[in-house]
């Protein structure tokens, strides 16, 4: 952004990130207004129909998400501020990334198995530990959890082939 | 005095060995929970409520306070020693706090947060005591109308206490009012902002929001904090408790004020974290030296600990009487209260008065057995954040995941959840209020359901919220505290334009 060419790497001002979420909160108030139309937003023959209550709701959505968008852009970027530096940007996302994967792989190789791997690769590529250690930390946890959730309080989690080699 | 046997009945419920035991669970898993970045108060009961299902609804209600209490009591250790609020409300903590520890006396420190604590939760349990059956039995009166009114009450005072921009509490409490109409009308059976998903269907469950926003969404905040952990080694023992207890009762007055500040913004829901602010700024403006304040004084622990966990306290007393919760945490023991069937409000203290003697019962014997606990267990939970950060991180978001998956044993809510977390670091870092968006998820349901009938009954006529002197007076408070802060600005510049005239 032009408001922090002069520091190094990406960063991100405060004012982009705020005309941008304004945006996306204008959008939702839009959809939400939009929806509640369609179904109907006025008096029904047994009272206010379905829509009516999430239409004034959507309505205020746009109102508010408006009036924070003409603010942020009568706000100057240098005092508005930074966002989120480069550096400290790669470190949140070095948190996100590997959730997202995470919880992905949850859904074809089970929870625990999945667990493992992102409390021990965490640990080697974050924490710098060896991968000894890491697996240490890692495994007692999971078997912790494991026997938590399936035996202790008899609640299913998702499981993949590993557990069923074991007979769950 | 009605209120005393019915409270002693309350005793007799809540003392049973299991009981007691569940107290003394809840007050350590509490405690862990509040010294942890990233798990606090309303996303550690949420990821625990799942697991109390089988148990019998008092027993598991007073396990699920005691970790609020625990929590509660658990701030107050990171900020003092560490110099990291491990909760918001206790930042106010840190500016007399970790100056005193770092002078040598932690203990001292510790020993006054604990204590303050413990009083303030005190005065809070005796206000719910007393107070809260006048306002249960007032409250059967209510109709839907009072019931809607009251409702805006509290999110109108949400918009007029707010430290953040109007615009913005609107925004976020518009939104979760948003996804708390998504999936099928209870009323029509229309399914409404499903947009064909299935997933979509059983709507937004309050319980994932709160687990990402208040989750993923600190660890992310804490992630770009940095991650070094330097504090003063937590040294206590009871020499120093009894002669730091010896100091206290010169600071009556300020306990007192702290608890009747803590009180009132607990009740009406401006919650824990403005009343510590607005407590400390009092207590400095009394106290016999001002300048110490923010170099160790104890004085200025003792203020805003004791109003936290006063209006911590105190915002179970709306929760139980009318079913609107004064603060994230309390929505979430109110969402456990509906999970086993307990409407809160005014008809519970009717039809199920044990429960509810034995939970207030159990509010005294629960904040008791947390002081013990802090007080003797500290240096273990002061040892827990020397564990590096990249060990913590992914073990609380492997907790995050579960504890959404159990919700509803669903795979699309982890998903959801990831999405809250982003949600929840972007709305913090841009001061969008996040209680407001998760009350209004909680409470989005009940207050449409109230409007609706109240305009049914109305034949569409909105004058039915001035129809009388109570809907009316509760409507017109909750105007003018919505336009409080453009009446305030208007009070100034007024006064400023006077002073300029003459």
């Amino acid at each position: 952004m032009q408001d922090n060419h002069n520091k190094e790497g990406a960063s991100i001002g405060n004012k982009t990130m705020e005309i941008a979420t304004a945006l996306i909160i204008l959008a939702f108030g839009a959809i939400v207004m939009w929806d509640s139309n369609r179904i109907g937003s006025g008096w029904g023959s047994d009272g206010p129909e379905s829509g009516s209550f999430p239409f004034y709701v959507g309505l205020l959505i746009v109102v508010s998400a408006i009036v924070t968008l003409v603010n942020a852009l009568r706000s100057s970027a240098e005092e508005a501020g930074e966002f989120v530096g480069g550096e400290e940007f790669k470190l949140v996302l070095a948190v996100l990334i590997p959730s997202i994967i995470y919880v992905a792989l949850i859904h074809f190789i089970g929870i625990y198995v999945s667990s493992v791997a992102f409390i021990a690769i965490f640990m080697v590529w974050q924490g710098k530990f060896s991968v000894v250690k890491s697996f240490a930390v890692a495994i007692p946890v999971n078997i912790f959890l494991f026997m938590m959730f399936e035996i202790w309080f008899k609640i299913p989690l998702p499981k993949g082939p590993v557990e069923a080699m074991f007979g769950f | 005095m009605e209120e005393l046997s019915l409270l002693f009945n309350g005793f007799a419920i809540a003392i049973t060995p299991y009981n007691i035991a569940m107290m003394f669970v809840g007050t350590i898993l509490g405690v862990l929970i509040g010294t942890l970045p990233g798990l606090g108060g309303a996303n550690g009961v949420a990821i625990l409520l799942p697991l109390t299902f089988s148990m019998e609804p008092t027993s598991a209600i007073i396990m699920l306070s005691c970790i609020y209490w625990g929590a509660l009591f658990g701030g107050a250790i990171t900020s003092i020693l560490f110099n990291i609020p491990g909760e918001p409300w206790s930042v106010a903590t840190t500016f007399d706090g970790f100056p005193l520890a770092q002078k040598g006396s932690p203990g001292e420190a510790l020993t006054a947060a604990f204590t303050s604590s413990f009083i303030g939760a005190f005065f809070a349990v005796l206000v719910i005591t007393f107070l809260a059956p006048m306002v249960a039995k007032f409250a059967l009166k209510f109709g839907p109308a009072e019931f809607f009114a009251v409702q805006l009450l509290t999110f109108c005072s949400f918009v007029g206490m707010s430290k953040e921009p109007p615009f913005k509490t609107i925004a976020a409490m518009m939104i979760g009012f948003a996804l708390a109409s998504v999936g099928m009308d209870s009323v029509t059976g229309q399914l409404r902002l499903t947009f064909g998903s299935e997933e979509m269907m059983r709507g937004f469950d309050f319980l994932i929001a709160v687990i990402g926003l208040f989750g993923l969404g600190e660890i992310l905040m804490t992630m770009e904090e940095g991650l070094a952990f330097k504090g003063t080694e937590a040294k206590i023992n009871a020499r120093v408790v009894f002669q730091t207890w010896a100091k206290l009762p010169q600071y009556w007055a300020t306990s007192l004020r702290s608890s009747l500040i803590g009180c009132w913004m607990g009740i009406t829901p401006g919650g824990a974290t403005p009343a510590s602010f607005m407590a400390y700024g009092i207590a400095k403006k009394f106290a016999k030296n001002p300048e110490g304040f923010g170099k160790g004084e104890l004085e200025g622990i003792i203020a805003p600990e004791t109003a936290a966990h006063a209006a911590g306290t105190s915002a179970l007393l709306p929760m139980l009487t009318l079913g609107i919760p004064g603060s994230p945490t309390a929505a979430v023991l109110l969402g456990g209260l509906l999970i086993w069937g307990l409407q809160p409000g005014p008809l519970l203290f009717v039809e199920k008065a044990d429960f509810v003697w034995g939970l207030i019962a159990s509010m005294y014997l629960g904040n008791l057995a947390g002081l013990i606990v802090v007080l003797t267990t500290v240096p273990y939970f002061a040892a827990i954040l020397k564990i590096p950060f990249s060990i913590i991180a992914p073990v609380i978001l492997v907790i995050c995941a579960i504890g959404s998956y159990t919700v509803a044993n669903a795979e699309f809510d982890m998903i959801l959840m990831l999405i809250f977390g982003v949600i929840g670091y972007v709305f913090k870092k841009l001061s969008y209020p996040l209680a407001p968006m998760v009350l209004a998820l909680v409470l989005g349901k009940m207050a449409e359901g109230s409007f609706r009938q109240a305009l049914l009954s109305s034949q569409g006529d909105l004058s039915i919220f001035w129809s009388n002197g109570l809907v009316g007076g509760i409507s017109g408070l909750a105007i003018l505290l919505l336009i409080s802060p453009l009446l305030a600005k208007l009070w100034s510049l007024a006064k400023g334009g006077n002073k300029a005239a003459a």
